[in-house]
């Protein structure tokens, strides 16, 4: 079958010893490749209870099959998989720029890593060669400073590299994987796993040919969603860009601003995406073989922050911006450019931040505990400073560098309410309290508090469902978009890319036909998407996360929105989210507790996993 | 060869974002696989900022031509340099002299290959392809043109706007 490589990569970094393994053809089709495969994957090479930290948790980098062509934003995406050190359950992140193409054209689907090496390694994959090098000159680097570094040790400046920064090192557990100087793999902390195996990189070169089955038919539905592409579907991401959604949300009163004590910000106009791109984005670029661009690249010209210059999008300008009370642009975008130098998912970095200064302005931490920042909401240098230490595990940035979720019970004193995280993973720029079905898409993503598992936002935001009650077949909604987001993320295509897909499954169907020559139809795409979520769904069970983890941070529960204007009073009660739980439970066919039933898997195919559902007593 | 008649590919500095859509397409042209290792036009990304695909500029009196100890190549009547499988080794005195880096080594044949502006389809498909109209093919006359068209226009905007 064409498209895959038809190779995985095993590299124990213990023994030092590396193996390829042929890459199944049938588990390739039915979990598609992507974060699909990594799920899969994890299981099949991992204990039940394993500690993110162990050598044992097995870090699997996968690309998709589209990888490597030149597919409009498909060809050059990879993800991680493994053991997340917020959840301790699903952690996944995917990431485009060029990596990805590299190592499919270096032959191979997938890359596991497990073991831990002595001392700071590389791994260096040059084509069928690989090598684990010694990485000591490069420790405490930041992920762009390592790509360089990396190409003029091997003397080769066309080498793809994958790094982490200090933050990965000193296992800051909203680490995250970066590639291209500004494209991450984000959330979850998986740059902490890759820090506690002593990887600072994984760094590729391939030269093989990637060829697709129906080669005139493929570069003619190239050129088709080149076309599309221009259009209306993509405006958004060509222009203003993602922060575009900073007036959006603020007038539809869904922005969470300072810790969710507010939901629209009074100085939203400041930080919109109209001013960032009038006064900071200097260029648009796009990643390899993409015809869309979505890459606001900012530059500060004058002012404390001069020189800066990093990628922007709506969620990490939110995290850093309102959710701090934080109205100056210029100090958001050096959080970000510090976020991206330290090598830390900058939607949690601003969280955290959010619920440091929350746990100030309430008493719980005082400026003494915070190195003697005033840390009330607003204070733009304090956000800067508070990145930097986290990034670094600095001062408080030690305690803060463990997330809302654990810090908070490390503090104690009721700031576990102020912690806005679901099953451990900070929260994203949608005030759930007035978007209902968003609120259940975050509550059931497997990988934690999350915009991108499902997108159900656009039923509230776009007026399509009353977004302030809670009704059934909202259940269903979700389960339709989760699938839909498991196959983008499985063949991987880039999610700002999703509109362009006119027929979604049928145009997703066609593409996969063209690259591997495999006839797929959209029900059985339908189904493989059905199916990375019941795989995701029993990773998270056998980790021991249940019903009671689908949950919703505290302030959604419990604090309605003060703020006069459409979403006033609004907050999921616990009657509202069981309901909503119900629902969705019963359209997925799992049990009241959550658990994929003995017909569902059935359904699916995967009955070699029942164990998980049905353990047996021991 | 008329001065007008030399055209090349060239790439815009201001509207190349480095996506590398030219490197597929012209792999896919050419060896009929995707790989950029392949391609005959090549993609240099400094920084974020400052993107640009690079091919032959069909130089008048082309280096790559001189340093060739073998007489392989050839500049056709229209610019285009023509390698001459049979006497080419492979020996890359021309990637030397080349300014541009804009004649490679094969990978597999081994021997050298460069931009032939895509005579079998009439047309180089990069700039066919190109999703921002960032290439083009053009001559040196005419990017004179432009460049002091941009001048000059810039000179009167300047002066407009202090006029107000």
């Amino acid at each position: 079958m064409l498209g895959y490589a038809g190779r995985i990569l095993h590299v124990d970094l213990t023994s030092g010893k590396t193996q390829v393994e042929p890459l199944n053809g049938e588990m390739a089709r039915t979990y598609v490749g992507g974060i699909g495969l990594g799920i899969r994957l994890w299981l099949d090479n991992s204990q039940a209870g394993v500690d993110p930290f162990s050598p044992d948790n097995p870090l699997v980098l996968t690309n998709g099959p589209i990888a490597g062509t030149m597919w409009p934003t498909g060809g050059n995406g990879h993800a991680f998989v493994s053991k997340s050190p917020q959840s301790f359950g699903v952690g996944e992140a995917k990431a485009h720029g060029t990596f990805g193409t590299e190592l499919k054209r270096a032959g191979y689907d997938a890359v596991i890593v497990k073991g831990k090496a002595e001392r700071p390694v590389y791994v260096w994959i040059d084509d069928d060669a690989v090598q684990i090098l010694d990485a000591s000159q490069l420790a405490g680097l930041s992920p762009a400073e390592t790509e360089d570094a990396i190409r003029e040790e091997l003397g080769d400046y066309y080498i793809r590299v994958a790094a982490i920064g200090v933050a990965g090192e000193k296992l800051v557990r909203i680490a995250c994987i970066m590639n291209d100087k500004t494209r991450a793999a984000g959330r979850t902390g998986l740059g902490a796993v890759m820090g506690s195996k002593n990887l600072k990189a994984i760094a590729v070169r391939g030269t093989r040919d990637i060829t697709v089955a129906k080669p005139d038919e493929f570069m003619e539905y190239v050129k088709e969603f080149h076309e599309r592409m221009k259009g209306p579907a993509a405006q958004k991401y060509r222009t203003l860009g993602t922060p575009e959604n900073v007036l959006v949300h603020n007038s539809l009163s869904c922005m969470p601003t300072r810790n969710y004590n507010n939901s629209r910000f009074e100085g939203a106009e400041k930080v919109s995406g109209e001013v960032l791109n009038e006064k900071y984005v200097a260029k648009i670029i796009g990643c390899s073989s993409c015809a869309m661009r979505c890459e606001h690249m900012c530059v500060v010209a004058e002012g404390p922050y001069k020189n800066t210059m990093t990628r922007m999008e709506y969620e990490t300008l939110w995290a850093l911006g309102p959710y701090c009370g934080v109205d100056r642009l210029d100090a958001i975008i050096k959080g970000m450019q510090l976020s991206n130098y330290y090598g830390i998912d900058a939607i949690s970095a601003g969280v955290i931040v959010g619920f440091a200064m929350d746990c100030f302005e309430n008493g719980i931490l005082t400026q003494k505990d915070l190195d003697g920042m005033d840390a009330h909401f607003g204070n733009a240098e304090t956000v800067v400073q508070m990145v930097e230490k986290i990034g670094k595990r600095e001062g408080i940035g030690d305690l803060l560098a463990e997330g809302v979720k654990i810090a908070s019970e490390k503090i104690g004193k009721e700031s576990g309410k102020l912690a806005q995280h679901i099953k451990g993973v900070e929260v994203t720029g949608y005030d759930l309290r007035s978007l209902k079905t968003a609120a259940l898409g975050f509550a059931v993503s497997f990988r934690g508090a999350d915009h991108n598992r499902h997108g159900a936002y656009a039923f509230d935001v776009k007026g399509k469902v009353n977004r302030l009650i809670a009704e059934k077949g909202r259940g269903k909604m979700v389960k339709d978009m989760e699938d839909t987001y498991n196959l983008i993320d499985s063949l991987i295509v880039c999610k700002f890319s999703r509109g362009t897909y006119y027929k979604e499954l049928d145009d997703m169907a066609k593409l996969y036909t063209l690259v591997t020559g495999f006839d797929m139809t959209a029900d059985e795409l339908k189904k493989a998407g059905e199916r990375i979520q019941n795989a995701a769904k029993l990773f998270n069970i056998r980790e021991g996360l249940g019903r009671k983890d689908d949950t919703l941070p505290y302030k959604v529960m419990h604090c309605p929105v003060p703020d006069e204007g459409p979403a006033k009073g609004a907050y999921v009660s616990k009657e509202e989210l069981d309901l909503l739980l119900d629902d969705y439970y019963e359209a997925r066919g799992w049990t009241q507790m959550g658990v994929p039933t003995r017909e569902k898997l059935k359904e699916l195919g995967m009955e070699d996993l029942m164990c998980i559902a049905e353990p047996k007593e021991a | 060869m008329k001065i007008h008649e030399r055209k090349f590919v060239t790439a815009d500095p201001d509207k190349c974002v480095g996506c590398q859509v030219c490197e597929y397409v012209c792999s896919m042209t050419k060896e009929k696989a995707f790989n950029p290792l392949k391609s005959r036009i090549r993609v240099v990304r400094i920084n974020q900022l400052a993107n640009l695909a690079v091919t032959c500029r069909l130089c008048e009196d082309p280096p790559c031509v001189a340093a060739c100890p073998r007489d392989a190549l050839t500049q056709s009547e229209t610019g285009v340099i023509i390698v001459d499988k049979d006497k080419c080794n492979g020996c890359g005195w021309c990637i030397e002299a080349c300014d541009y880096g804009a004649i490679m080594l094969h990978p597999e044949n081994k021997i050298v290959y460069v931009c032939d502006l895509c005579k079998e389809k009439g047309e180089p498909q990069c700039v066919k392809w190109c999703p921002e109209e960032a290439l083009e093919v053009t001559t040196s006359d005419v990017l004179a043109q432009k460049a002091r068209i941009t001048a000059v226009k810039k000179l009167f905007h300047e002066a407009m706007k202090e006029s107000k």
